[in-house]
């Protein structure tokens, strides 16, 4: 498991609006993409020193690309990084608050204590 | 010495900036109430008259990363630019610039280590909406230099909540023995009970009134020990997912002063949330 890498792919497409935009629209070709060229990046470092250890899981890509806030959640992605970023992709096709609220019955069926957030 | 003038607590809703601007006829039916409150409770810091601002906040996620996240962390730098392209985005905040105070921000974190809390510092930091809403609701003048504090309730693992109140105490103290004839008021937010990106966010109330009704009067009644007796890392999840952001509330509670209660105490019940605000005035009421 890679919570770390997720919540890593979530916050740097939300900070970005072409990234944000291209995961909209091609999100399992941008997943692959990010995976292989920006999964490593690490702040403030020149790409000869980027990380070299850090993949997703199979069904972390899969949750990815699928647009699967559900699986993200209990994969223990943080919670405001994905809803933060979802907002972004889907509330433009909805009306006031109408996402948010579909966002929150899909996870319906969850209960206390919710999946460990920590990295 | 430098006098504490005021000390302020409240919830920062990112959306009053845009409830309050939009006009007037396509505003929701809760917004005159909800402007109403916020213009009584702006009155409270203008009536203590400071000169320095130092605001309490927690980043949510937009320049601390996982890579490299501090506990607290004090901003010294000249100028402070504010908020950032998704706040922007998702609650239409305008980008912002707000002065600095350098010499109290060196004087919190010498004397901050000295007292054992190992603050990380930055000089150049871009604050987001944790501190960018208060300003907006309480001096949307922006005019005043701050000294931004950041905590993390954000990203476990935590610190304890009773650091946080001890860390309101300290910034306090350390704000009152700071070689200056400055007026500083103490301004943090947080929230009462939230859940964001969970089955309870964005219901018709907060997701916990129990909760959100019991912390009002813990923080109105600076009744620390009660709050610390029952607050935990642990009990902060039954709330709802976001309710540690309670933590900058005892934070404030600890700068506010054991058993001291507030001389302004406001709340208001919107959907998804319970917003409320607290000011207490050390040298007294000078309203």
């Amino acid at each position: 498991m890679s919570k770390y890498l997720v919540d890593k792919f979530l916050y740097s497409v939300d900070r970005d609006p072409e990234l944000t935009e291209r995961y909209r629209t091609e999100p399992a070709e941008l997943v692959t993409w990010w995976e292989a060229n920006l999964a490593g990046s690490l702040l403030n470092c020149i790409p000869a020193e980027q990380t070299t250890w850090l993949a997703f899981t199979d069904e972390e890509r899969r949750a990815l690309a699928a647009h699967d806030h559900v699986a993200l959640f209990e994969l223990g992605a943080h919670p405001f990084l994905t809803l933060t970023l979802f907002i972004a992709l889907f509330e433009r096709d909805h009306g006031p608050m109408e996402y948010q609220l579909a966002y929150a019955r899909a996870l319906d069926h969850v209960t206390q204590p919710y999946p460990d957030i920590a990295t | 010495m430098a006098e504490v003038c005021a000390v302020v607590a409240s919830t920062h809703h990112p959306f009053y900036y845009k409830t309050s601007t939009m006009p007037e006829a396509e505003r929701p039916p809760f917004a005159a109430e909800w402007i109403a409150k916020i213009e009584s409770f702006r009155e409270t810091l203008t009536a203590a008259r400071p000169d320095v601002l130092v605001m309490v906040g927690s980043d949510h996620f937009h320049q601390l990363w996982l890579d490299n996240m501090p506990q607290f962390l004090v901003g010294k730098a000249p100028f402070f630019d504010a908020n950032w392209h998704n706040e922007e985005r998702e609650f239409g905040l305008p980008k912002m610039r707000l002065p600095g105070q350098e010499e109290l921000a060196a004087h919190l974190l010498r004397d901050g280590l000295d007292r054992d809390f190992d603050l990380a510092f930055s000089n150049e930091l871009r604050i987001d909406h944790s501190i960018t809403c208060p300003i907006i609701t309480l001096r949307p003048e922006a005019d005043l230099p701050i000294v931004p504090v950041y905590t993390n309730i954000f990203a476990p693992p935590l610190p304890q909540p009773r650091r946080f109140v001890a860390l309101g105490k300290a910034i306090r103290e350390m704000v009152e023995s700071w070689e200056s004839d400055l007026r500083v008021a103490i301004i943090g937010t947080g929230h009462l009970s939230l859940e964001l990106g969970g089955p309870r966010q964005f219901g018709p109330t907060g997701p916990d009134p129990v909760f959100d009704r019991k912390a009002v009067d813990w923080i109105a009644s600076g009744d620390i020990e009660g709050c610390l007796a029952e607050v935990s890392l642990d009990s902060l999840h039954a709330p709802g997912n976001a309710t540690h952001g309670f933590m900058d509330f005892m934070l404030m509670m600890g700068a506010a002063g054991e058993g001291v209660a507030a001389d302004f105490v406001e709340t208001v019940d919107l959907f998804h949330t319970m917003e409320a605000y607290f000011t207490w005035y050390p040298g007294g009421d000078p309203r």
